[in-house]
C-alpha cells in the first residue's frame, strides 16, 4: 500500500514533440491517498491508459516524477515497483492451472511451499475460484479469467497499488455488476490503493471514492461522485457525467448577473469577474430545471421516456434545454415556462467554473 | 419437398471441386492402387498379384535402408530448423524499418526454385572451386561431397536448413506478433524471467503455428527430391538416396511399376499416418 504522488507529468509518444497535439499527457499532477479507491474517467484517447502505464512503470514519462510514499520510482521497472495490474482483456497463462497462475507471481519472487499454498488458497477463496483451482486457466470463461488476473495482483501481500484498465470490457453484461460489487467488496477487505480506468461513468461512480476526470491529456476535475455531479469544475465534466449531461447555454454578463438571450437568470454568485471577450456559459443539469408558472419561455420539442423519469427536450430561442421530469408529473404540450434551481446554476468562463 | 430440391442443387455446386479432386487426386491414386496389385507386361497385359508387391517392398533391404535414411534426415532437419527458426524469430525486430528488411531477407530462399537451389549448392560446395568446399578444405577439413558420405550428408542438411528455416521463422514470427502487449506487461508485473516469458507465454501462443511449421517441414522434408537429386544424385553410392529418389529410380529407371506403386502407397500412408498422429497429439488439449 502506498500513497502515490504524480508530479508535473507530461508524456509524448513522439520522440521530439512539437505542437500541443503531440502530447498524450499535457501537464498533470495529483495525489492518490493510501488505501483509496480512485477512478480515472474520460473518453477514449484522453490519455488515461497512458497515465496508468506511467504509474505501473510500463511507460517512463517524458517529464515529471512518480512517487510512491515519497520515494521516487519514475525510473523503476514494473516488477520493482511492486504493483499489480488487471488488463482490458484477461491475461492468463494458458498452459497453467488456475492454482499455478495465482502462484506464479509469488514463485517468481522466490517464495515456495507452504507460504505459497496458503496465500493462493486464501485469495482463491476471496475471489470465488476455490472450486476451479485445479482446472486449466484456459478453460475458464472471460469473467473467470479476469478474476485470475485480479487474483495474481491480490496474491502478493505487499502490493503498492492495483490498477484496472477497463477490466469489464469483455465481461457479459449480467456479470458486470457482480464483478463490480466484488471489486468494491475486495477493496474494503484488503484496503489496497486501487486505480480503476474506465470510460463508463457508472463503473467509475460506483467503484471510486474519488473520480479523476480526464479530458484531452489533462485532469479537469478530481472529486467525489457527488461533487462531480453538483459542481462540475469544467463544462466537459458537466457534459460527460450524467445522463443526459448538463445543459451548457451560452450567455452574457450584466452587472455580475448572467443574461440568457435577454433574460436575467439567477445563479450562484460569481467569485471573480472574467475579462471581457471570454466565452461565457451557464451550466445547469436537467435534474435542476422545473416547469413553472412563469420564467423562461420555451417550446417543447420532444419527450422521451427513460424509466422513472422523462427527458423533455425544449427550445428557448435557438438553444436546446433538456429537463428531467419525474414519472407521473405533468408535462405541458407546446409552450411552457421553466425555472432554474439557483443553487445548482453555475457559470463557466472559457469552460472553467467561475461561480 | 422444397427442401429436397434444394439438397439436389447442392450437389451441383460441389461438382467443380469433386471433379477437380477426382482428376488431380482420386483417379491418379486409384491408378497407382491398380498397378500395385498387378504384374504388368507390355501390350497392356495385367496379371493379378494381390499383396505380393507390398510384401516384397516391405521386406527389401533397399526400401528399409532408404526409409531409414529418410527418417534420420527428417529428424535432423526438424531438430535443427524448428529451434533455429524460433530463435531467429525471437531475435527479429518487432517494429521499425528492420522488420521489412528481415522479412525480405527471410523470404528470399523460399522464392528460389528447388532445382536452382540444388545447382547453387552444388557449385558452392565443389571442393576445388566452390566457396564452401574450397574454404573447408583450406581450413584443413577433408571435404568432398561427391565422394564422402559424411560430407554429402552435411551438405544436404546445410542446404535444407538454408532453404527452409525461413519458413519456420516466418510462421513463428507471425505467431509472436499476434501476442497482445498486455501479456508481456503482465509478465513483467508478475516478475517473470525471460525464460518464463518464453515458456509460459510465447511458446504456448506459438503452438498452433509451430504445429503447422512442424507438419509442413515434416511432409516436405520426408518427400524431398529435387535438391539432393541435383546436388548428389543420391550418392555417393546410395548414401543420400532418400525415399522419393529411390521411388523414381524404381519406377522410371527400372520400370518396375508394380513395386513402385506399392512403394508409393506405403510412402503415402506413412506421411499421412505420422501427420495425423502428430496433429491429433498437438491439438488434443486445445481449448477454445
Amino acid at each position: 500500500m502506498a500513497h502515490i504522488t504524480l508530479q508535473d507529468l507530461k508524456h509524448s509518444y513522439n520522440e521530439r514533440p512539437e505542437d500541443d497535439d503531440d502530447w498524450a499527457l499535457k501537464h498533470l499532477s495529483f495525489e492518490c491517498e493510501d488505501g483509496g479507491a480512485y477512478a480515472l474517467l474520460g473518453p477514449s484517447g484522453c490519455g488515461k491508459t497512458t497515465l496508468l502505464n506511467i504509474i505501473s512503470g510500463l511507460l517512463i514519462p517524458t517529464e515529471g516524477r512518480v512517487l510512491f510514499d515519497g520515494k521516487d520510482v519514475t525510473g523503476l521497472m514494473p516488477d520493482q515497483r511492486n504493483i499489480a495490474q488487471v488488463f482490458q482483456f484477461p491475461v492468463v497463462y494458458d498452459t497453467m492451472s488456475v492454482y499455478d497462475n495465482l502462484a506464479f507471481p509469488l514463485r517468481n519472487r522466490g517464495l515456495a511451499g507452504e507460504a505459497v499454498d496458503q496465500r493462493v488458497r486464501q485469495i482463491a477463496a476471496m475471489i470465488d475460484l476455490t472450486d476451479t483451482l485445479h482446472q486449466r486457466a484456459a478453460g475458464l470463461s472471460a469473467d473467470g479469467k479476469q478474476k485470475i488476473s485480479l487474483g495474481r495482483g491480490l496474491v502478493r501481500a505487499d502490493v503498492n497499488v492495483i490498477m484496472f484498465d477497463e477490466p469489464l470490457t469483455v465481461i457479459d453484461p449480467h456479470l458486470k455488476w457482480q464483478l463490480r460489487s466484488k471489486l468494491k467488496e475486495l477493496h474494503q477487505q484488503v484496503g489496497t490503493t486501487m486505480i480503476y480506468v474506465t470510460h463508463d461513468q457508472t463503473e467509475a461512480l460506483t467503484f471510486a471514492d474519488k473520480v479523476v476526470v480526464m479530458y484531452d491529456g489533462a485532469v479537469v476535475q478530481i472529486g467525489t461522485p457527488v461533487e462531480l455531479f453538483e459542481k462540475p469544475q469544467h463544462t466537459f465534466v458537466g457534459h460527460f457525467i450524467g445522463s443526459p449531461g448538463m445543459n451548457i447555454l451560452s450567455c452574457e454578463l450584466d452587472n455580475g448577473k448572467p443574461v440568457l438571450a435577454g433574460e436575467v437568470i439567477s445563479a450562484n454568485p460569481i467569485k471573480q469577474t472574467p475579462p471581457t471577450g471570454t466565452n461565457l456559459e451557464i451550466g445547469i443539469r436537467p435534474e435542476f430545471i422545473h416547469f413553472a408558472k412563469s420564467g423562461l419561455a420555451v417550446k417543447i420539442v420532444r419527450t422521451s421516456d427513460a424509466g422513472h423519469f422523462s427527458i423533455v427536450e425544449t427550445l428557448h430561442k435557438d438553444q436546446s434545454i433538456k429537463l428531467l421530469v419525474p414519472e407521473g408529473a405533468e408535462i405541458p404540450t407546446e409552450n411552457a415556462f421553466i425555472e432554474f434551481d439557483k443553487a445548482h446554476t453555475q457559470i463557466y468562463a472559457d469552460s472553467q467554473i467561475i461561480t | 419437398m422444397a427442401a429436397k430440391i434444394k439438397n439436389q442443387k447442392a450437389w451441383f455446386f460441389v461438382m467443380p471441386v469433386v471433379l477437380l479432386v477426382a482428376f488431380n487426386a482420386v483417379i491418379p491414386l486409384m491408378t497407382v492402387v491398380n498397378y500395385s496389385v498387378q504384374e504388368t507386361f507390355g501390350n497392356n497385359l495385367f496379371f493379378w498379384q494381390g499383396i505380393g508387391w507390398f510384401e516384397q517392398v516391405l521386406n527389401s533391404e533397399r526400401f528399409q535402408s532408404s526409409l531409414g535414411r529418410q527418417i534420420v534426415f527428417t529428424s535432423i532437419i526438424l531438430a535443427i530448423e524448428i529451434p533455429l527458426g524460433i530463435a531467429i524469430a525471437l531475435a527479429m525486430p518487432r517494429k521499425g524499418v528492420g522488420v521489412s528488411v528481415c522479412l525480405v531477407l527471410m523470404a528470399l530462399p523460399l522464392l528460389i526454385p528447388w532445382n536452382v537451389v540444388g545447382s547453387m549448392w552444388n557449385i558452392f560446395a565443389l571442393p576445388e572451386i566452390g566457396l564452401l568446399g574450397k574454404a573447408l578444405n583450406s581450413l584443413g577439413f577433408d571435404y568432398n561431397f561427391t565422394r564422402q558420405p559424411l560430407s554429402a550428408w552435411f551438405t544436404v542438411i546445410l542446404m535444407d536448413v538454408w532453404h527452409w528455416t525461413s519458413l519456420v521463422v516466418l510462421l513463428a514470427y507471425a505467431g509472436l506478433c499476434s501476442i497482445p502487449d498486455a501479456y508481456y506487461q503482465a509478465a513483467r508485473i508478475d516478475g517473470a524471467s525471460r525464460w518464463a516469458i518464453f515458456r509460459f507465454i510465447q511458446l504456448p501462443k506459438m503452438k498452433r503455428v509451430l504445429t503447422i511449421a512442424v507438419l509442413l517441414r515434416f511432409m516436405d522434408s520426408f518427400m524431398i527430391y529435387t535438391e539432393p537429386f541435383v546436388l548428389t544424385g543420391g550418392g555417393p553410392g546410395n548414401t543420400t538416396t532418400f525415399l522419393s529418389i529411390d521411388l523414381v529410380k524404381t519406377a522410371l529407371g527400372q520400370f518396375d511399376l508394380g513395386p513402385a506403386a506399392a512403394m508409393s502407397l506405403i510412402y503415402f500412408l506413412i506421411v499421412l499416418l505420422v501427420s495425423w498422429v502428430f496433429y491429433t497429439l498437438m491439438m488434443k488439449d486445445e481449448v477454445e
